[in-house]
C-alpha cells in the first residue's frame, strides 16, 4: 500500500516537472497543463485511499472529504468556465488566494492539534516540537499573506479596490513583519508558554495585515507581476505543508512554484523594464507622475467616425494598437470585423501587439485568438515599430502606457525605459478612448497632445460598430 | 540539529526543486507568461493533499479541525479545478489561431 502511494506521488512529482516544461513551449503548452492536471489527480485519489499516518491508520471522514472535493470542483468550474477572457488575471489571483488560505487553514488546525494534542500530524511532533512549530508558523505566515495579498490584488483588479498611498506606509510595513518576527521567536522560545494560542493568533492577524498593506499601494498596472510574486509565495506555503507531512509531492510541487514562480515574477518585471524593488516599493503613480501631470495639459484635437471611415478606407496600411480598453469593451469580434471589411477594401490591416498591452503580458494574444483573427496579423513590438513608418493610419484602441512618448523622451517619467510601440512614425494617429483620463499606470500621456493625433472619443465596441457602418456605406 | 538529520532527504529535495524550477522555465516567451503563471497557480493547489490529511484524521468530536479542513478542502479544490481549468481556458486560445500560422 505504501508503495503504491510512494509511487503516486513520484508520478505527481514528474507531471508537474514535465508539465512546467511543456506550459514553457507555444506548442506543447496545453499538454503539459492536462498532463500537470492528471498527476495532481493521481496525488489527491492516492492520497484519500492509500495515505496511512505513523499508528497505520487510514483517513477517515471520507463523507467530508468527498463533499468538500465536489463543492470545490463545481464552484471552481463554474467560475473558471463563466470568466470572461478580460477578468483572466483576477480569476488567476482569486484561486492563489484560494491556495494560500487552505494552506493557512491547515496550519491552524495543526497548531491546534500540537496544542491540544488530539492527533498529531508527524508522529514526532511532539518530541520534534521547535522544528515542527516552525514549519507550522512560517506555512501560517506565507499562506495568510499569499491569501489577504492576492485578494486585494483580486479587488485591484477588477475594480473595487483604489491604490492608497499611507504616508509612511513602508515604515509600518517593517514594523509589521519585526512583530511577526519577534512573536514567532517567543513562540517558539517558549512553546509551552500560557500565552502561546495569543501569540499564534496574533502572528496570524499581523501577517494578514501585512498581505493587505504590501499589496494596496502597488499601481494596478504591475498586478500582474504581484500576483506572480503571491503564486510562488504560495507554492513555498505549500512546501511547508510538504515538510509538516513528510510528503514529497507536496514539497516538489510546492517549491518548484516558488522557485518558477520568482524567475517568471523577474521574467515579467524586465518584459516591462522595471526592477522587482521599484515594483514593490510602489513607485508607479505616485510621486513621480503628479509632476507629470501638471506639466502637460495641452489642446487635443477630435476627430469624428465618419472622418475615420473615409481616412482609413483610403489607407495603404491601418495598424491597429489595442489595450486594455478593447478587452474592457469586449470589443475583439467587432475589431475583427473591422478588419475584414477594410481588407475587401485593399487595406492592409495588422495589430502591433505590445508585449505588456492588456492587464498581463500576452493577453491581446489570447484575446484576439478567441475572436479568430489570424496568427500572421499579430505583429510583436519590434517588426510592428519596423513596419509603422509605411503605415497611414495607427488605430490605438484602448491602449495608453504602451505607446506613451514619455517613455522614450522624458527621463523623469515612471515609464521611462520602457520600449513602446512607435505609432508617431505613421502619417495619422488616432486614439480612440473614452475621455482624457490618463491610463492605468497614472501618468498623462502626451503623445494625445501631439499634432498627428486625433482623438476618437467612445467606447471602443461602439465607435468600432459606427465605424463598420459608415464603411459599409461608402 | 536533529531537525535537519530526520529531514536531510526532504532538504535535498528542496535544493534540487529550486533549480530545476528555474531550469524549466528560464526561456519561457512572454507570450506565454500568464498561462504559465496560471499552470503554476494550479500545481501549488497540491496544498490540497495536507487539507486532505487535515480532513482525515480530525477525530469527529473536534469540530475545529471538522469545520477548518472541510473548509481547507474546499479551498484547495477550488485552487486545483479553477486554476488547471482557467489555463486550458487560456491555452485553448493559443490553439485555435495555429492553422491560421
Amino acid at each position: 500500500m505504501e508503495t503504491i502511494l510512494l509511487i503516486a506521488y513520484l508520478i505527481g512529482s514528474i507531471t508537474f516537472i514535465i508539465g512546467l516544461k511543456r506550459l514553457s513551449h507555444p506548442e506543447t503548452a496545453r499538454a503539459g497543463n492536462l498532463l500537470a492536471a492528471f498527476g495532481m489527480g493521481v496525488a489527491i485519489f492516492a492520497t484519500i485511499f492509500l495515505y496511512r499516518d505513523a499508528q497505520g491508520a487510514a483517513l477517515g471522514n471520507y463523507s467530508w472529504i468527498f463533499a468538500g472535493l465536489a463543492v470545490g470542483t463545481i464552484v471552481g468550474t463554474l467560475m473558471a468556465k463563466r470568466v470572461q477572457m478580460t477578468a483572466m488575471p483576477e480569476m488567476v489571483s482569486l484561486f492563489n488566494g484560494m491556495g494560500g488560505a487552505c494552506a493557512m487553514l491547515i496550519s491552524i488546525v495543526e497548531f491546534d492539534h500540537l496544542f491540544h494534542g488530539a492527533t498529531s500530524a508527524s508522529a514526532g511532533a511532539a518530541t520534534a516540537g521547535a522544528g515542527i512549530l516552525l514549519i507550522i508558523l512560517l506555512g501560517l505566515i506565507i499562506g495568510t499573506v499569499s491569501f489577504s495579498g492576492s485578494m486585494i490584488a483580486w479587488g485591484k483588479l477588477n475594480g473595487s479596490i483604489r491604490d492608497k498611498h499611507f504616508p509612511g506606509g513602508q515604515y509600518f510595513n517593517f514594523a509589521l513583519i519585526g512583530s511577526v518576527i519577534v512573536l514567532s521567536v517567543l513562540l517558539l522560545v517558549q512553546p509551552s508558554s500560557a500565552n502561546a494560542s495569543i501569540y499564534f493568533y496574533s502572528i496570524l492577524v499581523l501577517s494578514a495585515m501585512y498581505g493587505v498593506m504590501f499589496v494596496m499601494p502597488i499601481g494596478g498596472a504591475d498586478m500582474p507581476v504581484v500576483i506572480s510574486l503571491l503564486n510562488s509565495f504560495t507554492g513555498v506555503a505549500a512546501a511547508f505543508g510538504g515538510f509538516l507531512y513528510d510528503n514529497p509531492v507536496m514539497l516538489t510541487g510546492g517549491i518548484l512554484v516558488g522557485s518558477a514562480g520568482t524567475i517568471l515574477t523577474l521574467l515579467m518585471c524586465k518584459a516591462m523594464n522595471r526592477s522587482l524593488k521599484n515594483v514593490l516599493i510602489g513607485a508607479f503613480g505616485s510621486t513621480a507622475n503628479k509632476a507629470e501631470g501638471e506639466k502637460s495639459q495641452g489642446q487635443h484635437k477630435e476627430i469624428g467616425v465618419t472622418d475615420t471611415a473615409v481616412l482609413m478606407a483610403y489607407s495603404q496600411r491601418v495598424y491597429i494598437i489595442p489595450g486594455y480598453g478593447l478587452a474592457v469593451a469586449q470589443a475583439q469580434h467587432t475589431c475583427h470585423e473591422l478588419e475584414k471589411i477594410l481588407e475587401e477594401k485593399g487595406v492592409e490591416v495588422r495589430y502591433g501587439i505590445h508585449p505588456v498591452a492588456g492587464r498581463m503580458p500576452g493577453h491581446m494574444n489570447v484575446l484576439l485568438a478567441e475572436a479568430d483573427v489570424p496568427y500572421d496579423k499579430l505583429v510583436e513590438m519590434e517588426d510592428a515599430n519596423q513596419e509603422l513608418p509605411n503605415t497611414t493610419v495607427a488605430l490605438i484602441l484602448g491602449a495608453n502606457d504602451v505607446v506613451n512618448p514619455a517613455a522614450k523622451e522624458d527621463p523623469s517619467s515612471p515609464i521611462y525605459g520602457m520600449p513602446i510601440l512607435e505609432v508617431e512614425a505613421a502619417d495619422h494617429v488616432i486614439v480612440n478612448k473614452r475621455s482624457m483620463k490618463p491610463g492605468y499606470a497614472g501618468i498623462e500621456n502626451d503623445l494625445f497632445f501631439r499634432p498627428k493625433t486625433s482623438m476618437l472619443f467612445g467606447d471602443a465596441k461602439k465607435v468600432l460598430q459606427d465605424l463598420i457602418t459608415e464603411l459599409k456605406a461608402l | 540539529m536533529q531537525f535537519i538529520q530526520q529531514h536531510y532527504d526532504l532538504i535535498t529535495i528542496v535544493v534540487l526543486s529550486i533549480f530545476l524550477g528555474i531550469e524549466v522555465i528560464s526561456h519561457v516567451p512572454s507570450v506565454l507568461h500568464t498561462p504559465l503563471m496560471s499552470g503554476a497557480n494550479a500545481i501549488h493547489g497540491v496544498v490540497i493533499i495536507g487539507a486532505i490529511i487535515v480532513m482525515g484524521q480530525a477525530q469527529s468530536d473536534n469540530y475545529l479541525a471538522l469545520i477548518l479542513g472541510f473548509l481547507a478542502v474546499i479551498l484547495g479544490t477550488l485552487n486545483v479545478v479553477g486554476g488547471f481549468v482557467v489555463t486550458d481556458r487560456m491555452l485553448e486560445m493559443f490553439k485555435k489561431k495555429k492553422p491560421g500560422k
